[in-house]
């Protein structure tokens, strides 16, 4: 049974909350760190607390550290080399496996994301503006107290207009999928994953294979931990607009090729082998049917769902591709960052988009596999594609959207998004945040 | 494929390292040749363990009759087990369209369903945690991966899908013919 009292909350359950701030933070000193942690410590939600949806309770920071943060705090060698490759090496020293080449190159990347300096992030939930305000404020004095602890960026999330549902600045309902944690008591919704062992999200306890993985060490420290990997990806909403405009005649038909790029229609989240040939909005809707369907046998050729669109590459759901799909689900948390870009107003240049942390208990097999193979393998089901959100595109590839009698070709994808940054986290148990903050410290 | 290239025999000559090669998770990823991807294992038997091994070529046969389809993720062109040196050594050889350093996970779950993991139980040096130690597994793989220095394909780059899809048409095809007759 998970240890909800000492599980952060973040990827268990999600507040009730409509505003988000990200704080990347380094530490000059591991005293100053160490004790910025300890006065924060009351503030960190655990999941059982949270999950008990108080909304009086509002406990709602989280804290994760880089593999230099766990280093400037103080842990010694011997246990920091116990940790696995990517999390040692960090996301920025991997770009060239992922895919963050061009201009998704870590020298392109913003918020010192690839800086050795990046030791912590803390997330933020608040209710609303003034509770986001109340917050920062207390943290700013947490740091003048600890001065040895300064902040390299900041980013504020906040949902976007209309907000009667939740999507992206593209337009796409998103956080309809989501795996669900065995003993919990939480149903999946009908179609989905059954309930995954913990061990693929949490340190410590039996995965999918049956065993329980050793953990890094200590186990003090990584005992109910997790690892979280973040990317910001800013979305060109412009770019992806005259796309649509200069392959679509009418608004149907845009909306049909943004719904074929996705495998969802976008103002709904309806998938596309249930209603291939139009929204359905209530389907979208309702959560007994939305995640009801497969592709093995009810789309083999991509006639609804191009084998290529986004939520096929990413959960595969066909047993020829993947026998193992149940080990490559990531848990996503966050949201978009950056203004709203009306539907009538021309581009901008703002910087905006989605910035994600994908949790999972192995970064290689989960979040790298998905983004090094489903999403930029052009090998991927031979079809010489890469996926059209998260994958490298360049306006060199095509997307082929099957059609009787025959096949329809998306020419010359453009990049509609670019990678701004992103880093791997460790993600510490409560009691792991307890033992980094008295890390060294003469009892 | 629509220059024809699977017309034209083709062989490439495959350095011994390279800094061009693609980097995959566990390390570089080698290349592409016109015999697709693939790798050969080359280990040592544990003494005394041959018999052991040939053993689960049978039970191999057995467990594949029940569900071919097992190994489909992995799209395979074929696999080659040979026991050699007076059965002191083995070698694993396999042919793939997929690139197998990118999918090693499936591989390794999917050689457990077929019992391929017994097998390797019974070399010199694979670890004993491999069952939650995948990157061992993967390390074991690669050290024991022994590079061809030239491969050649007379229908080159060609794919098992490629080649199931045309004998399917084929197949269509005479049948609509003899309709016709
Ligand atoms: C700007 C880039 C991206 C956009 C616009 C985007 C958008 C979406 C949308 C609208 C959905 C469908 C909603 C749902 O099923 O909950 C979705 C699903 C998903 N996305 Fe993304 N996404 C992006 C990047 C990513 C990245 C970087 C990852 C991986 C780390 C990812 C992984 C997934 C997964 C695993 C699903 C669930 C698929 C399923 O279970 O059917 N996405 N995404």
């Amino acid at each position: 049974m998970l240890e909800l009292d000492d599980i952060q909350h973040y990827l268990l359950t999600r507040p009730h909350a409509t505003i988000a701030e990200y704080v990347f933070v380094t530490f000059k000193n591991a005293e100053s760190g160490r004790n910025w942690i300890a006065s924060l410590l009351d503030t960190v939600g655990n999941a059982k607390t949270v999950m008990a949806a108080s909304d009086t309770d509002m406990r709602w920071v989280s804290m994760a550290f880089t593999f230099n943060g766990l280093k400037a705090l103080g842990l010694d060698e011997e246990s920091l080399s116990t940790f696995p490759e990517p999390f040692r090496q960090g996301m920025a020293a991997r770009a060239a496996m992922l895919g963050d080449t061009g201009a998704n190159h870590p020298d392109h990347w913003e918020d010192h994301m690839a800086s050795p300096d990046l030791h912590a992030v803390v997330i933020l939930f608040a209710r609303d503006k003034a509770e986001k305000e109340r917050c920062i404020a207390k943290h700013q004095e947490y740091l003048h107290q600890n001065p040895g602890v300064q902040v390299l960026s900041t980013l504020h999330l906040e949902a976007i207009p209309p907000y009667d549902y939740v999507h992206e600045h593209f337009g796409y309902r998103d956080r309809i999928t989501t795996p669900v944690i065995e003993g919990l008591g939480i149903e999946p919704s009908p179609g989905s994953h059954p309930p995954s062992k913990p061990g693929e999200f949490f340190l410590g306890y039996p995965d999918e294979s049956g065993a329980i993985v050793p953990l890094p060490k200590p186990e003090a420290l990584t005992k109910n931990g997790s690892y979280i990997a973040y990317r910001k990806m800013q979305e060109h909403v412009g770019a992806f607009r005259d796309y649509l405009k200069a392959n679509g005649k009418t608004v149907e038909e845009q909306e049909l090729i943004a719904a074929k790029m996705m495998g969802r229609w976008r103002k709904s989240g309806a998938p596309l082998v249930l209603s291939p040939d139009k929204d359905d909005h209530e389907l979208g809707f309702d959560d007994s049917r939305n995640n009801m369907f497969d592709y093995e046998k009810m789309d083999p050729h991509g006639y609804a769902c191009p084998v290529g669109a986004h939520i096929r590459r990413m959960n595969v759901r066909d047993n020829s591709v993947s026998q193992i799909m149940h080990r490559r689900l990531i848990i996503r948390r966050g949201g978009t960052y950056g203004p709203h870009l009306p539907d009538d107003a021309p581009e901008d240049g703002a910087n905006r988009g989605i910035a994600v942390f994908a949790g999972c208990a192995d970064i290689s097999r989960q979040f790298e596999f998905l983004i090094s193979v489903w999403a930029n393998d052009t090998g991927f089901e031979e079809l010489n594609e890469r996926d059209p959100f998260c994958g490298l595109q360049d306006g060199t590839l095509d997307m082929v959207i099957p059609k009787r009698p025959i096949k329809r070709r998306l020419k010359n994808i453009p990049a509609f998004t670019n990678v701004r940054g992103g880093a791997y986290f460790f993600l510490p148990g409560i009691s792991g945040l307890k033992y980094l903050a008295t890390l060294n410290v003469k009892r | 494929m629509s220059n024809h290239e699977w017309m034209t025999p083709k062989a490439k000559a495959i350095p011994k390292e390279s800094s061009e090669w693609e980097q995959g998770r566990y390390g570089p990823v080698w290349p592409k040749t016109p015999a697709c991807y693939g790798f050969t294992i080359i280990a040592d038997v544990i003494p005394g363990r041959a018999e052991t091994i040939r053993n689960y070529g049978v039970k191999l046969e057995e467990a594949l009759k029940g569900s071919p389809e097992i190994l489909a993720p992995l799209k395979l062109h074929y696999l080659r087990w040979v026991l050699f040196d007076n059965d002191t050594r083995f070698m694993y050889q396999g042919i793939f369209d997929t690139d197998f350093d990118k999918y090693t996970e499936d591989a390794i779950q999917l050689f457990g369903l077929a019992g391929v993991d017994t097998v390797f139980e019974n070399l010199v040096g694979f670890p004993t945690d491999w069952k939650t130690n995948a990157p061992a597994f993967i390390k074991f793989v690669r050290e024991h991966q022994c590079n061809s220095f030239l491969e050649y394909g007379e229908y080159p780059f060609v794919s098992a899908d490629e080649i199931k899809k045309a004998l399917k048409l084929k197949a269509a095809f005479s049948e609509m013919l003899d309709q016709m007759q």
